[in-house]
């Protein structure tokens, strides 16, 4: 049983009682920075480093809105660590993601305090703008999607798929927890997840109190509705791309902008091979593709490069939604990479995210396994 | 259609076991279907998923890359790195109604001549059965 610490917030100051959580951290020195979402100007919620306490002002971490997957910020953090204690704040999907990452070695959590917000799902970038143009706050998200997915209504924006479809509204792995699932409206639970986590309550002086009652139960709620959701999607895409030249017609609006591995968080290759010599073809090479067939869609190789992007990160793929946000067409990637990654995870037993200490399914290989593959025993 | 279908078959070897089988089978006359294409490589290891996958998108009718047995390897694991690569591409190829048959990873000796001889046929014949991938063009072996 982890303890749980409550973060009263008085009418419209949710963001005004967690800055001053950040605040005492800086201040105590538990951490040297936070990066935390925050207000920029004129409009939009970015995750900001904040090393002063004066910028917490802006913060808003509960936004309904991601538009960087913060793994990728802190891959770009702790790449090459900066050997000052930070603390992160993040989604699920982004903790996954994250540590997909440093067993890539492409980030550490070494120096980090990993704080997880319990997510109800985000709205796509230009959803929450207009949103946020309106007035619409945070708290307001919160209190309308606290029991379920956040739509309030038909001609409202609903929050991205791949959140409606998600099965993890908790983030684990992380050292402190910020919930709002169970908890009265008004109310942030803090859990102190981990040994550091622990630790920083003890720095920071916060007691200990009874864990929010109906938590369990209500977390158990969102994911059975999420699960189901998920289960029709993916029952959905199976049947729907159950061949190459669906899935071509899927993805028939693939401008070969490359979007969606930019935005992924776990398309880890340094340089894409799709944007090397190796797919910078002669104009005879062109022409002959089409005389073999007759014609030529151009550009040419979206089938090949997002079938190659499959066989790179589907294992790794934590169902964030940053691909089906990235696409300038409008193509729903999150779902059928999700669905692929249903099937190539399962393979392997993998899940993404779960354990720092489950090597990744390339990264690993047996003399012992997988005989069914050439069925051949010597 | 099937009487006349013939199946190309893109094989990627290994140079120091299929690829050498193959030649074997030329040299001690054992023929084989001329449907397979034989394209050498230094490892099983080093074929990238993407080699499949292009062979498939360019009307391939099936895939067969050849390796050494388990222990033999001429790199020490390339062909066990192959084998997961494989599990991971039947995975992502059976969902896009690519058969199982299709694609195959097999394990050939250096002496087993007979052996290479064998899956040629063997593979071809079932893909002569199953008929042409969906992304083949009409054509047939010159």
């Amino acid at each position: 049983m982890t303890a749980y610490s409550k973060l009263s917030v008085t009418e419209g100051s949710l963001n005004e009682s967690l800055a001053a959580l950040f605040k005492s951290m800086l201040e105590k020195n538990v951490v040297d920075a936070v990066l935390v979402p925050a207000h920029q100007r004129p409009k939009g919620v970015m995750q900001t480093l904040i090393t002063e306490p004066g910028g917490l002002v802006q913060i808003d971490p509960f936004a309904p809105v991601v538009p960087v997957s913060t793994a990728t910020l802190v891959s770009k953090l702790t790449n090459v660590p900066s050997g000052r204690p930070l603390a992160v704040v993040m989604r699920s999907c982004e903790v996954r993601a994250l540590l997909e990452l440093v067993k890539l070695k492409q980030a550490s959590v070494e120096d980090l305090v990993l704080i997880g917000i319990d997510c109800l799902g985000r709205y796509e970038n230009a959803d929450y703008m207009k949103l946020e143009q309106n007035g619409s706050t945070s708290k307001a998200f919160l209190e309308a999607a606290r029991d379920g997915m956040g739509a309030k209504s038909a001609d409202e924006p609903h929050v991205a798929t791949a959140c409606k479809i998600c099965e993890y509204p908790v983030s684990d792995n992380v050292d402190i927890r910020l919930c709002v699932i169970g908890c009265e409206p008004n109310e942030v639970f803090i859990e102190w997840v981990s040994d550091k986590g622990e630790e920083a309550r003890k720095a920071l002086g916060i007691d200990v109190q009874e864990a929010p009652s109906g938590r369990k139960e209500a977390v158990e709620k969102i994911k059975k509705t999420r699960i189901a959701e998920r289960d029709k999607v993916f029952a959905d895409i199976h049947e729907r791309v159950n061949s190459l030249e669906k899935l071509r017609d899927y993805l028939a609006g693939c401008v070969n902008c490359y979007n969606c591995r930019v935005a992924c968080p776990v398309c880890y290759c340094k340089e894409c091979v799709f944007v090397t010599d190796t797919f910078r073809h002669p104009g005879d090479r062109y022409v002959s593709w089409a005389d073999k067939r007759g014609s030529l869609k151009m550009p040419t190789e979206s089938l090949l490069y997002h079938l190659t992007r499959m066989t790179h990160m589907s294992t790794l793929c934590v169902g964030c939604g940053q691909c089906t946000s990235a696409c300038p067409n409008n193509i729903e990637l999150s779902q059928l990479f999700r669905a692929v990654a249903q099937k190539t995870q399962a393979r392997f037993d993998y899940h993404p995210g779960r354990s720092l200490d489950e090597p990744q399914p390339l990264a690993v290989f047996y003399a012992e396994e997988l005989v069914e593959v050439t069925g051949q025993v010597k | 259609m099937n009487d006349t279908f013939e199946p190309t078959i893109v094989a990627f070897l290994c140079n120091w076991c299929t690829f050498t089988a193959a030649d074997l089978a030329g040299t001690s006359r054992l023929s084989y279907p001329q449907n397979v294409k034989i394209v050498r490589m230094m490892c099983s290891g080093m074929v990238d998923p993407v080699y499949v996958l292009k062979a498939f998108l360019e009307g391939a009718d099936g895939v067969y890359v050849g390796g050494c047995w388990p222990g033999d390897c001429h790199y020490i694991n390339g062909n066990l790195k192959a084998r997961r690569r494989a599990a991971l591409l039947t995975e992502i190829l059976k969902q896009f109604g690519i058969e199982e048959d299709r694609f195959w990873l097999r394990w050939v000796a250096a002496s087993d001549g007979i052996m290479f001889q064998e899956h040629s046929k063997e593979m071809t014949e079932k893909l002569r059965a199953l008929g042409p991938s969906p992304l083949s063009v009409d054509r047939t072996i010159a």
